[in-house]
This record gives C-alpha cells, structure tokens and sequence, in this order.
C-alpha cells in the first residue's frame, strides 16, 4: 500500500519533473494499474513490452536495407571506376577552368530519388546554392537543373524560379550511356549556356565521399578563352582534323564533354549515395540495438518491480491474517 | 537537311551497333558455356544448339521492340565481354586520387570570399593523373589511352603507332605527331606494336593527339573485329538501304543513312 502511495505521488510529481532517468523509466512507472478480476493490482509491462518489439522490428530492418545497399554498391561500383577514365582525356586537353567568368552559368545538381541516405544530397544542394551566390552578379543569370527528387524537394523551396528543368526517376533501369547520352541531348537542347557546372558527391571509399564540381564550357566561351590566353591557350596549336570548321568541331566536342562527364557523375553519385546508405542503416541498426539495451533493463526493472508489490501485498495480507 | 546534334547521331550509331553485338555476345555466351560444360549424354548437347540460333533470331527481333532492355543488356554483355583482360584498378578502395592534389588557386580565393564557412568543393584537376610534359626530342613510343564509358581499353599503353577512323579517312598516329583533335567515324582502330596490330571496330567518338606523344581515344563502343559477325551485317546493311529509299520525314532518311553509313564501314572492316 505504501508503494501504491509513493505511486500516486510520483504521478503528481513526474509531470513537471525534469528527471534524469530516461523517459521510458518514467512512463512505466505512470503506467495505469492492470485491474485484474481478483483486485490484485500490477504494473503491466505491455507498454515496454510493444516498444521493444517495434525497435526490434526497425533493427532488423534497417539490417536488411544495409546488405541491399551493399550489395547495389558493389554492382554500380565496377561500373564507376571503370568510367573514370573517361573524363580524363577532356581535362588534359581543355584543362579545367572552374574559376571561369561567364554570363550564363547553368548548375546540374545530381542528387537521390530515395531518402535515408545521409547527407550528401544536403551537401550537394547546399554546394549548388554556394555556387549560385559565387556565380551571381549584374548582367549575370544562374539557372539550376535539378536531377533527382530529393534535391528538388529542397531547391524548390527558396529557388523555384531558377530552376530551368528538373528529371527524376534516374535509376529506374540500370544506368548506361545511351540513357545519359539522352538526357544530356535534352538538357544541351532546352537550356542556354555559357558554362555548365556539374555538382556531385565523388565516391571515394565506402565512408567518404568528395563533394566535386565539374565545369564543361560552351564553345563560344572555350574559343574566347583560347584567344585570349591562360589554360586554353593552348589549343590553337592543335589541329582540326574532319568537320568543315572548327566551330563544328569544337560544337560537337562540347556535347561529347558534357554527356560524357555526366555519365561519370551520375555513376559516381550513385555508388556514394549507396555508401551513404549504408551507414546511415548501419548507425540506425546499432542505435536501435542500443536503445533495445536500455528498453530490455527498463523492462527486467519493471518486472521485477511488479513481482516485488505481487509478493509484499500476499506477504503483508498473510501476516495481517495471522495476527 | 536536318541537324542532329552530336550525341543524337551517337545514338544513332549505338542503337544500330547494339543489335548486332548482342546477337553475337549471346551467342558466344552460349558457345563458351557449352564448351565448359560436359555433358555425359551427348545427344542432349544436338538439340540446344538449333534451338539457340532461333532463340538468338527471336532475341534480336524481340529485343528490338524494347530499347531499354537490350541497352541494359547490350551493355551488360559488353562490359562483361571487354573486362576480360586484367584491369590496372583492383583496389576497392581510394583508387584515384593522385599522389600531389593540385588545386585551382584562383576559385578557391574567389570562394572563401564568399562563402568563408564551407569547404570549397574539388575540381577534376584534383583527381587527375598527372600528364607528362612535353618533351624536346620525340619519344620513340606512342602512349595511347583508349576510353570507352564502361572501361578503359588501354590506358597508357606504349605502342609504335595507331590508326584511328577520322572523319577525313583513316588517319595514323605516330610518335611525335603534331597536336590534333579529330572527330571519329565508324570504323576501324588498329593497334600496332612491335609486329602485333589489334584491331577494334570503333563507333564514333573523338581522338586527341597532344604535343607529348600521348593519344587519348574515346570511343562509346568497340568491339575486336574477329567477333563481328559476317551474315547480320550483310543482313543489316539490306534492311537500312531500304529503309532509306522508303524513308518519308528527314529524321527517318537521317536515321537510315546512318545505319547504311556504319553497317557499309562494318563490311569494309570485315573485308579490308
């Protein structure tokens, strides 16, 4: 009866209490009584007892979606750095210049369809907004296209009307180069460019990715950069061979650059967006089985408790009995 | 005359070229699997082998309905077939980033400026490796980079020269030629080394060739020509002749003189 009482009081006192016990200590103990046909009354552990077996369930499924983030990580990853070497060849020709003053800028932001996977879209788009503000100026126009849902989902929100074009559903079939080659041929179409600045995370290992930014030049601005020296400089000492004029030529090569740098991005993306992935599930699963720890003692506690006041009531009504 | 831009005739070349290779991968799946496995019964291995030219006929048909499909399994099969040979990259993690980063000093100034809390994000110049300069006598060999989106074919290989489909005809390379980009047409890479030349049918994609002697080709697909099959090019190059005199809009008499174009030079890779 006495801890029936010092019950009710903890009631009245737990509301406004701060305490330093976890929430779940509490609650259990303000659990309302179990009215049993014969007026025995108890703590029920049910409360505890649903919690643990969501946290369990959440546990094992989070286990689940790391292996499968595991194992796409490990098909797409081939596949990446195989493509690498892709890039390389239009970077020792026209070098890269990032730092580029142009008038259009056109900034592809590549990001996820799905949640759970970390930061890195946050990185991604918050980069994109960085290189907005870097490129911004008068008589200067900075346009986003947006590739993926999720960084649509936060650019639309403060930039709706700098976004040009927006494509998702990315990764519904297996990503290859025509698919890229397409969509580049769209964007190239429907947006006016000087500079194209592809933002994307780089996989570099299973726990970091690279945020990187990759420039692709119209070739307007590659031919005044020519001529005017610097990096390009170099490229009229190169000879054109095929085409009628170098524009053409240097027209086409642009395209090629563009989808051909997309396609590695859109792997690289990819692969770090599964990475990411799996350590954010993870993390989850190991909270989880932490936070099972703490239900399971909460829970023995509880128990243990009710017993206790099972065994003090029959013991104190059997000695009341005797006299 | 309609324009197509570049990667659109690209395309192009690709989804003409897919059908072909995915009839002969398929096939050479299916012969390289019947060779490793032993049947006791011989008589079970006649009936597979009539049964799969059919197969094949009704993949290349079926699978010309759905382009998706033969892209992810056109390319499948051809990035399973061209990792054959052992590939420099066989660490699984950290695999390209360069001893010395370099880094674009003027963009990350410009961007502190404006953006003091965040890291500035990397450039390609960081990831790439380094190229040799270029040197004041010519090199005896040719290094030659070869590119395609789902390998590197060759990287940094030393040869004595190569010959790449340009446009403008068929173009060598020796060591100490004097810069060029070229634009590529379907046709013919070969390799030469010493006394060996392999040869790769290419489709289109662009060559540089830089002052250092270092040639980078990349090319979307190529296939060795031993595995190009005779008969579907023969096959091939009927269909889009007559595709091209029955084509009505500019778009389909494009599309046709394309694949007239890389199904004639598929010929004259076989015969030449």
């Amino acid at each position: 009866m006495a801890m029936a009482a010092l019950r009710r009081e903890g009631r009245r006192f737990a509301a406004p209490l701060i305490s330093s016990q976890p929430m779940t200590a509490i609650r259990s103990s303000l659990i309302a009584e179990e009215q049993t046909p014969l007026g025995l009354r108890s703590i029920s552990t049910q409360v505890v007892r649903n919690r643990m077996k969501s946290v369990k369930n959440i546990q094992k499924i989070t286990k689940a979606m790391k292996m499968v983030a595991a194992s796409k990580l490990r098909a797409i990853q081939t596949g990446a750095e195989n493509s690498r070497g892709l890039w390389q060849p239009f970077t020792a020709l026209l070098g890269d210049v990032p730092s580029v003053d142009v008038k259009k800028n056109v900034i592809v932001t590549i990001s996820s369809d799905k949640g759970l996977c970390g930061g890195i879209n946050s990185t991604s788009v918050k980069i994109s907004k960085a290189i907005h503000k870097l490129t911004a100026g008068p008589e200067k126009e900075t346009k986003y296209v947006i590739l993926g849902e999720k960084a649509k989902a936060q650019l639309i929100r403060d930039s709706r009307k700098d976004i040009e074009l927006s494509i998702t559903e990315l990764q519904k079939n297996p990503l290859n180069y025509t698919q890229v080659s397409v969509l580049a041929d769209d964007i190239l179409k429907n947006v006016e460019y000087d500079a194209l600045r592809i933002v994307f995370n780089k996989f570099h290992s299973v726990v970091s990715f690279i945020p990187t930014m990759s420039t692709v030049l119209s070739p307007e601005v590659v031919e005044k950069e020519a001529e005017s020296g610097g990096k390009l400089g170099e490229l009229d000492s190169y000879e054109i061979e095929g085409g009628e004029t170098k524009g053409e030529i240097l027209q086409n090569l642009a395209e090629f650059q563009f989808s051909c740098v997309l396609f590695n991005a859109i792997l690289e993306n990819a692969c770090s967006e599964q990475g990411a992935r799996m350590s954010a599930m993870d993390s989850s699963s190991r909270n989880a089985g932490e936070m099972l720890d703490r239900l399971t003692l909460t829970y023995n506690r509880t128990r243990q408790a009710s017993i206790t006041t099972e065994l003090i009531e029959i013991i104190s009504g059997a000695s009341a009995l005797e006299g | 005359m309609i324009y197509l831009s570049f990667n659109k005739i690209i395309i192009i070349i690709i989804i003409i070229l897919c059908k072909i290779f995915y009839s002969i991968r398929r096939r050479n799946r299916q012969k390289r699997v019947e060779n490793n496995i032993q049947h006791p019964l011989s008589p079970a291995d006649a009936p597979p082998l009539p049964i799969s030219e059919s197969a094949d006929a009704d993949a290349a048909a079926a699978s010309s309905t759905t382009i998706t499909t033969m892209f992810r399994q056109a390319s499948r099969l051809l990035a399973r077939s061209i990792n054959q040979q052992p590939k420099m990259m066989a660490r699984a993690f950290s695999t390209d980033v360069p001893a010395t980063p370099t880094v674009d000093s003027t963009f990350v100034e410009s961007w502190k400026k404006v953006i003091p809390n965040m890291e500035p994000p990397k450039t390609p110049l960081t990831f790439m490796q380094p190229r040799p300069s270029t040197p004041s006598t010519i090199p005896s060999k040719l290094t030659v980079n070869f590119v395609l989106p789902y390998a590197s074919e060759l990287s940094s290989k030393e040869v004595d020269m190569v010959i790449v489909p340009a446009t403008t005809g068929q173009m060598g390379v020796l060591p100490g030629h004097v810069p060029t980009i070229a634009e590529l047409k379907p046709g013919v890479l070969s390799v030469h080394e010493g006394n060996d030349v392999t040869k790769y049918f290419l489709s289109s994609g662009f060559a540089f060739i830089h002052a250092n002697s270092v040639a980078d080709i990349i090319a979307i697909e190529a296939v060795p020509i031993d595995q190009i099959d005779q008969s579907l090019v023969q096959k091939g190059l009927a269909e889009f002749t007559q595709k091209l005199s029955t084509a009505t809009t500019d778009l389909e008499k494009a599309e046709a003189q394309i694949g007239v174009d890389v199904h004639s030079a598929l010929n004259s890779a076989l015969t030449g």
